[in-house]
């Protein structure tokens, strides 16, 4: 049954008022109104690699400059998705890949780059390049640092406490009882943003039944956010809560204010699960702190899990996608930014100098050559030798699905619903 | 004489009202075309725990930020309507509330109640060091209070301006007739409000639908779905999920909930024929 004639007038009807309004208040430079290519670039974290990228290109490039604009994250999230809608969008489009860089490449709005970028992609980490291929093609490069997710603790608060960081999930526990004992939130957890929760079930996922757990609840099985080894990671998370490893106020810790990682290192934390992407922060709120006495470590292992010990989860990278609404002297532009620009030394270098790594093979002499080597070490260690890099769940799934996480998660968290509750709720969900 | 404004009224208010009531019959993503489906959007809406959650909470907020603001900003437009001393003063100090953007309240007060850096851990206050907005149960109570701290003071200057309106004499003929301050208060000072009381109470429900900003930055909703009140559903929905058409939905049940509180309270109040309160006035 196809939609009555009515419907059909109403539905143009609706949508010309929609453009209408969108392109109304569109008048911002985007890509099919101006004269040459345009990107949107989001401020803080890799901002200063950005802005160097850019200005090198321009300068080299006088006669086809890229116009930028500057987004802080949340509202470049919410605009973008409507200039992509309405014909709007950017020559480049900054993304996340997964279930967004999906949905684009579903409607059409991002053009396949195979072959076209090989500049680019023959020096990046293949477990990351993989992000941007879609089914049929490759619709977005990365752009930035790899922000894989890393155990932080604080040495002085666990040697006080007389633990080792922790190696498994029952060495986790001990050492929750034991900082405890010292009176200290044994590990801080930012709940009030609840993008850090994922973080856990992330990792006690993977490591309890690996990526494949995962790819099932991605590919919409039936059933698969009740797999078994969905249920044990949800339950070890409501144990931990129950033990009082995140203390009893972790709902009312704000990452976006820092408070999480201020818990680490005024010492009144032990460890904390974070991006690699806090560790700039730490270093200019807490220079002597970083210098001395902060760890950082792989995630434990859960006994009798099949999941391999060097998988990570967090953030491959950040993507560029070029828009399909741009004219094709604007994509060829964009193209040529990604080859000229992206991970070559000056790029590399800039990203390295923020305390950062890019995720292009063949580091270590340059990883090496920096003054505050140890961390970036690790980390480029950490993406390099992992065997399987998962983006952010928040990121891989479709929006409502991340939204849906997200709230139950949550509530998983708070103790309002049990694993099994939240296992038949999410399966709803697909 | 009304046409340029209607016109405008249309062009900005109407308009995108039709489009939204339109768009809640259609799927949307926010990319591609709208597909039309009926009253899909309607059904999934009314069968939504977290909207039907959401409708009950906008229903507890409005109730209880009545309940607060009001006798609070009576007794306070009273006072600071007295001639007593330091009123002038402390008139002042209610008012700067008026003075600040939502959005830096909701993060000051944020930043207040943090409870490993805020007012309590500062001050040793282990009362004061709460799991305050992580707390299911203390998260509507905060919101209702900080929206109480923010619309308190616009409300008083309602309640102050109506006070001063009322004639000395007639508190001067009470005194002859023995009447007390007690007295005075309920049988001039109240009934002489009661217009002050239809509009001051009509902004407070109304505009407790439209609550946003404040909440959103406070708590965006959590924690879980404990604070997501009918306008924060309608803004996730729309534009976290990208589920434009059910996002619709709501926004029109706002609208036409909020219309028809306005026009209740107007018609049971008889504000609307306006007449006054005042004998031979």
């Amino acid at each position: 049954m196809g939609p009555s004639r009515a419907g059909r007038t109403l539905t143009a009807a609706s949508l010309a008022l929609v453009v209408t309004t969108a392109t109304g208040c569109g008048g911002f430079g985007g890509g099919s109104s101006s004269d040459g290519a345009t990107a949107w670039a989001l401020t803080g974290g890799s901002e200063e690699a950005f802005r160097a990228s850019f200005n090198s290109w321009n300068e080299a490039n006088p006669d086809r400059e890229i116009n930028v604009e500057w987004f802080a994250n949340d509202a470049y999230k919410e605009k973008i998705r409507t200039a992509v809608g309405a014909g709007n969008a950017p020559t480049l489009v900054f993304n996340w890949s997964g279930g967004t860089l999906a949905d684009y490449t579903e409607a059409d709005q991002v053009v396949d780059l195979s072959g076209q970028v090989d500049g680019l992609t023959e020096n990046v980490l293949p477990s990351v390049a993989a992000n941007g291929e879609t089914g049929d093609g490759l619709y977005a490069v990365p752009n930035n640092q790899t922000q894989p997710i890393v155990l932080y603790y604080n040495k002085k608060v666990l040697a006080d406490a007389g633990v080792e960081p922790p190696e498994t999930l029952d060495d986790m526990t001990d050492a929750v009882e034991a900082l405890k004992g010292e009176g200290v939130v044994p590990i801080a957890l930012a709940g009030q943003s609840v993008w850090p929760e994922l973080m856990w079930i992330q990792y006690l996922t993977d490591r309890i039944g690996g990526p494949e757990t995962f790819q099932r609840i991605l590919d919409g099985e039936e059933g698969a956010w009740s797999d078994p080894a969905v249920m044990e990671a949800a339950t070890a998370i409501a144990d931990l809560v129950e033990a009082g490893a995140f203390g009893d106020s972790f709902g009312s810790v704000d990452a976006d204010s820092g408070a999480d990682t201020a818990l680490l290192h005024t010492g009144k934390a032990g460890m904390l699960l974070q991006g690699s992407w806090v560790y700039p922060n730490m270093a200019e709120d807490a220079p002597e702190f970083v210098g001395d006495d902060l760890g950082h470590t792989t995630f434990p292992v859960v006994d009798g899990g099949s999941g391999s010990p060097s998988n990570i989860v967090g953030n491959p990278a950040n993507f560029w996608s070029v828009s399909a609404d741009a004219s094709e002297e604007e994509q060829q532009t964009a193209i040529d930014y990604l080859n000229d620009q992206v991970y070559n030394e000056e790029n590399v270098q800039s990203l390295l100098d923020l305390g950062s790594v890019p995720p292009v093979s063949g580091l270590e002499d340059e990883i090496a050559a920096q003054d505050d080597s140890e961390h970036l070490d690790f980390t480029y260690g950490m993406v390099r030798d992992a065997e399987h890099f998962q983006l952010s769940w928040d990121q891989a799934l479709p929006p409502d699905q991340a939204q849906e996480l997200l709230s139950n998660l949550s509530r998983l968290f708070l103790g309002e619903i049990t694993p099994e509750e939240f296992g038949a709720t999410m399966d709803q969900t697909l | 004489m009304a046409a340029p404004a209607l016109l405008v009224f249309g062009l900005f208010a109407l308009v995108p009202l039709a489009g939204v009531v339109l768009l809640s019959f259609t799927s949307w993503d926010g990319l591609g075309t709208p597909r039309w489906s009926g009253a899909d959007n309607w059904m999934r809406a009314a069968g939504d725990p977290v909207t039907r959650n959401a409708v009950w909470l906008t229903v507890k907020l409005t109730v209880l930020s009545y309940l607060f603001q009001a006798p609070v900003s009576l007794l306070l437009g009273v006072y600071t309507a007295s001639r007593s001393r330091h009123r002038e003063a402390l008139a002042v100090l209610y008012f700067l509330p008026l003075l600040f953007s939502s959005a830096a309240v909701a993060l000051t007060f944020k930043g207040l109640l943090d409870p490993n850096f805020g007012l309590g851990a500062a001050l040793n206050v282990p009362a004061l060091t709460r799991d305050w907005l992580g707390d299911a149960d203390l998260a509507l109570g905060v919101v209702v209070f900080v929206i109480g701290w923010c619309f308190i003071p616009f409300h008083t200057l309602l309640y102050q301006a109506g006070v001063r309106q009322i004639p000395a004499s007639l508190y001067e003929s009470a005194r002859i007739d023995g009447a007390g301050p007690l007295a005075q208060f309920t049988h001039i000072t109240l009934p002489q409000l009661k217009y002050t009381f239809v509009t001051s109470s009509t902004l407070m429900l109304v505009g407790s639908l439209t609550y946003f900003d404040l909440i959103f930055v406070l708590t965006a909703g959590g924690p879980g779905d404990a604070t997501r009140i009918l306008p924060l559903d309608m803004y996730l929905t729309g534009f976290r999920s990208y589920d434009m058409g059910k996002a619709s939905v709501v926004g029109v049940v706002l609208v036409a909930v909020g219309l028809a509180l306005a026009l209740g309270l107007n018609r049971m109040s008889g504000a609307n024929r306006m007449e006054s309160r005042q004998e031979g006035a």
